[in-house]
């Protein structure tokens, strides 16, 4: 691995300091949580950071009430422990599912609810120092684009980058409108869900609004009743550890059979979770239906389009989103362990 | 408890060196590590614990799967600084020659394995299994010992081994 200095500070205020150097696009400081992303990429060469700051040491891990009656989700607590939070087991199911459908048990174990909003894109050309990629060394071209792209996005995608997202929990909190608390140089801020990640346009190497220095310190989930209408649907290349194809995230409320307070978030079609507030209006206040359902699927689906080996992913998609709704209104979640998809 | 001091990494190359403390398998290790050492390079190259395997080195065969402060994690994924303070199980920590841990007989029993060398992972991963209670049936044994990889392909046997003591383990409480 690559030579680099490292540092511990034990307090917020210290460690965005000492990343508060470096210049854009490429700052060559990196913030070390469970490192399950970072000492990967640092291992294939992409991340080559002459500065580590651990962050471990920082009082981070809470999960504990939000001001607002939802919950506060420590940067610091790794995946796993959020999954079985009681909690976020009883008041978020759909959290807790999502978290769980992603990655190996092992990795959870480690992998930071932070570190899981600012993991890289799995793009095969990111991760080959050999082939173009502009979000790995801007203005070297796009490897995907006219190559093999089966994982990459179908919506929001630019002529610089077609990567995706890879989490399945951000697919979850775009869902439930949660809010990225950061601190950084310029002090303390919230950042809504819809507007964390950013789409690739001619800065691909821009996952997020991040600005250099800051630190995600928290996620905030909003109150919600979800308990009962959800379900968090994964389809991969294999049943379990694998990055998603598709990914549909539902959550609603079915008052006297009516539809309301929708939410579909998809994952791995797009260089962020993908939401469409307008096929959400669609079914709101509609009795459900398979046809309602496939209306939103394709209103969500407005201007898809396949790279070549990804194509089949736009009908995947407005499959699985009909399937996701009809498995929240009827109160039957996927399984995380029985794959079987009913 | 026996103190190790393990001899200074060399620092010719330049790089820091930084002291750090950590229990492994019960012994008290205080080490001197430069800061890209991993937690599986530690273990393997400098404390001779060649249990942990070096499978892909990217997190994703398990191979090198340890348990840290009660949880499993990919050894190869964690700088060994960033663990100052902790403690560490290897399968050098689980059962002895003598002494096998019900799980190492289970595998034995079940043929478990081929060439065995994903099988420390595998049994350090099922312990921590078992210790987390989340799995009730073989569906989800087969989720929760989905990171650990078999290139022999001997899943269904490693599943009958870990639904064994899963059962036993259960049958006690």
């Amino acid at each position: 691995m690559i030579r680099f200095d490292y540092v511990r500070p034990s307090d917020v205020a210290s460690a965005t300091q000492a990343a508060h150097v470096g210049a854009a696009p490429l700052p060559e400081v990196r913030f070390l949580a469970g490192g399950t992303n970072l000492i990967d990429l640092m291992k294939e060469n992409v991340e080559r950071p002459t500065t580590v700051v651990d962050i471990n040491r920082l009082p981070l891990g809470k999960i504990e009430a939000a001001p607002d009656g939802g919950l506060r989700l420590g940067a610091l607590a790794s995946n796993a422990d959020t999954a079985f939070h009681p909690d976020v087991k009883a008041r978020y199911p759909l959290l807790a599912s999502a978290i769980l459908a992603g990655a190996s048990p092992q990795l959870r174990n480690a992998a930071t609810n932070g570190g899981n909003l600012n993991q890289r894109t799995r793009c095969y050309y990111f991760y080959d120092t050999a082939t173009p990629c502009n979000k790995r060394e801007p203005g070297s071209g796009c490897g995907a684009l006219g190559g093999v792209n089966r994982i990459h996005a179908i919506l929001g995608a630019s002529p610089d980058c077609i990567a995706t997202h890879p989490s399945d929990m951000c697919v979850a909190l775009a869902a439930l409108d949660a809010v990225v608390n950061v601190s950084g140089p310029d002090g303390e801020r919230q950042i809504p869900f819809a507007d964390y990640h950013r789409l690739p346009g001619d800065e691909p190497w821009r996952d997020n609004t991040l600005k250099q220095g800051e630190l995600v310190t928290s996620i905030d989930v909003p109150q919600g009743d979800f308990g009962a209408h959800y379900t968090y649907l994964k389809l991969r290349d294999r049943l379990s550890y694998a990055f998603a194809l598709v990914s549909v995230a539902v959550a609603l409320k079915l008052d006297d059979g009516k539809l309301s307070d929708v939410r579909i978030a998809l994952g791995g079609v797009a260089h962020k979770p993908w939401r469409v507030p307008a096929a959400e209006a669609l079914l709101n206040g509609q009795t459900p239906s398979k046809e309602l359902f496939h209306q939103a699927a394709a209103r969500i689906l407005d201007g898809a389009v396949g790279q070549g080996t990804n194509d089949f992913k736009i009908e995947l998609a407005r499959r699985a989103i009909a399937r996701a709704l009809a498995q929240a209104v009827a109160g039957t979640p996927q399984s995380q362990s029985d794959k079987r998809i009913k | 408890m026996n103190t190790i001091i393990s001899p200074p990494a060399s620092a010719s190359n330049g790089a820091q060196v930084i002291p750090i403390s950590l229990d492994i398998n019960g012994q008290q290790h205080n080490l001197q590590v430069e800061p890209f050492v991993t937690l599986l390079d530690l273990l393997r190259e400098r404390l001779q614990l060649t249990g942990a395997k070096k499978g892909c080195d990217h997190g994703q065969c398990g191979a090198c799967t340890v348990i840290v402060d009660g949880k499993r994690i990919n050894s190869c994924l964690k700088l060994a600084v960033s663990l100052d303070g902790a403690s560490v199980t290897t399968i050098e920590g689980i059962g002895t020659e003598t002494k096998l841990h019900p799980l190492q007989q289970a595998f034995m029993d079940h043929d478990a394995f081929q060439c065995g060398y994903c099988t420390p992972g595998q049994i350090c991963s099922a312990k921590a299994l078992l210790d987390e209670g989340h799995c009730k049936s073989r569906a989800d044994v087969r989720e929760w010992m989905s990171g650990n990889l078999c290139r022999c392909g001997a899943y269904n046997n490693i599943t009958d081994a870990v639904m064994e003591v899963l059962e036993k383990e259960g049958a006690k409480t």
